[in-house]
């Protein structure tokens, strides 16, 4: 059976260090503030200058003047900080971020990825995206193996624009935990009951078990 | 402080003069922050050929806030400078995409960390600076880079603002603002990189003095004009049902 998405969530999480700063990106990798951290201490970060924010807020206690970067009206457990977008992307560019978690269309072997602009688009999505990706210490890509129609989203090289060169570190996928090192995807984990063969078929590049 | 108020009555009053081709920043991000009183009154002022310049154009989510996007479907907008000029999720359409695609309107996309440095530059009196963001990417084609101790940076310039729109928190008559939690985002380095700054504030506007010094998040000397907001129906007050 291949992971849930909060199972996937979950697996990652298990990647992170004691004492990590994590940034989040919209979508799936949100669903890593479910997370039960265990014994690690962790502390969120997120793009519009939120350091250190909880749990998305129970509902009739949400604060309007309080979001994280992916909307969500979030809280804010003690310890946490405020600071404006200039010195929150400062935070990112001078290497603070242990991790960013970004979801993307394409992930590659060769350590690039893409998650900006699909195919046709005039217009592109980075947020913040290209700055976390060039500065955090690790990026974690968090994405379905394959599209709706069945392509693969794991690649030997990006077919999309990429958001950054060989910056991945992790990419994980319904079917398992990876390490993209540049010639291929190593694995590092597998979804209960699922095979080495399933992973080969559902990716377009060379899978080292 | 100084003796003339810098306190107008009206969101129209506070647009007032806003000239054809101006460049105006919009701050907020997501709900916190977005100017909606002053954006609406834009819309009503009906200045033409405007540089945009905020996070997004504004989302496909309903029911719509005024944003730049309203202002592009306005005709009065000639280019917008935003991290997000296409829809978070690729099968929703931003209202400003079909003005883009028919080349309506220009647009430049820029990472979010490069729009809030290029306006602390511009408020920090520095034309240009580095940074690792675009760095092997589609945005890099054609531009300048330069490897420094080892590492490749793309060139990037100032961003100087003639107007920016704002939303806080508190202000006293100085002009002193104070955003409250993510209301500050783009706020202060907006405020630092335009000629004119306007602001929209959600509490009564206080006497000089009131706002401690040391809690001043934005000082009152770049801040020319201040509205309060007065409660709903008669001003925009977004509700937690809403996103942007």
């Amino acid at each position: 059976m291949p992971w849930s998405r909060p199972q996937m969530a979950e697996r990652l999480a298990r990647e992170f260090q004691d004492g990590w700063i994590v940034n989040l990106g919209v979508g799936m990798p949100t669903l890593i503030t479910d997370v039960d951290m265990g014994e690690k201490e962790i502390t969120f970060h997120a793009e519009n200058g939120v350091i250190g924010f909880g749990p998305v807020a129970a509902e009739g206690h949400e604060d309007i003047h309080l979001v994280d970067a992916s909307r969500r009206f979030v809280t804010l457990p003690p310890g946490a900080a405020i600071v404006d977008h200039a010195d929150s992307f400062a935070l990112i560019r001078s290497g603070r971020i242990d991790v960013t978690v970004l979801g993307t269309y394409e992930a590659a072997a060769n350590r690039d990825f893409a998650n900006w602009k699909v195919k046709g688009a005039k217009g592109g999505v980075i947020g913040g995206a290209m700055d976390l990706a060039a500065c955090a210490k690790n990026v974690f890509l968090m994405m379905e193996h394959r599209t709706r129609d069945g392509t693969s989203r794991m690649l030997a090289e990006c077919s999309l624009p990429v958001t950054a060169r060989g910056r991945v570190n992790r990419v994980i996928t319904e079917l398992g935990l990876f390490e993209p090192t540049g010639a291929a995807f190593k694995v590092l984990d597998v979804a209960p009951g699922v095979t080495i063969d399933d992973i080969r078929a559902a990716t377009a590049a060379p899978v080292e078990a | 402080m100084g003796k003339r108020s810098k306190v107008v009555a009206s969101f129209d009053e506070a647009v007032a003069g806003i000239a054809d081709g101006s460049t105006i920043a919009f701050g907020g991000f997501a709900l916190p922050g977005s100017p909606f009183n002053l954006t609406a009154a834009l819309l009503r002022q009906g200045a033409k050929r405007l540089v945009c310049v905020g996070n997004t154009t504004g989302g496909p989510r309903k029911p719509r806030n005024p944003d730049i996007g309203m202002l592009v479907e306005n005709g009065q907008v000639a280019k917008v400078i935003c991290s997000f000029t296409a829809a978070p999720r690729a099968s929703d359409v931003l209202p400003f995409t079909p003005y883009y695609e028919r080349g309506e309107v220009d647009a430049e996309t820029v990472p979010q960390g490069t729009l809030a440095e290029r306006l602390r530059a511009a408020g920090a009196g520095v034309p240009a600076f580095y940074t690792p963001a675009g760095v092997g990417t589609q945005l890099a084609e054609g531009r300048e880079t330069r490897v420094i101790n080892g590492r490749e940076y793309l060139l990037e310039y100032a961003l100087p603002c003639d107007v920016a729109l704002l939303r806080c928190y508190q202000a006293d008559e100085a002009g002193n603002l104070r955003f409250r939690r993510a209301q500050r985002n783009f706020g202060p380095i907006m405020a630092m990189a335009s000629k004119l700054v306007i602001v929209e504030v959600e509490e009564p506007i206080l006497p000089a003095g009131a706002i401690d010094p040391d809690e001043v998040h934005t000082p009152g000397i770049l801040v020319q004009r201040l509205v309060h907001i007065p409660p709903a129906p008669d001003a925009i007050w977004p509700t937690l049902k809403e996103t942007r």
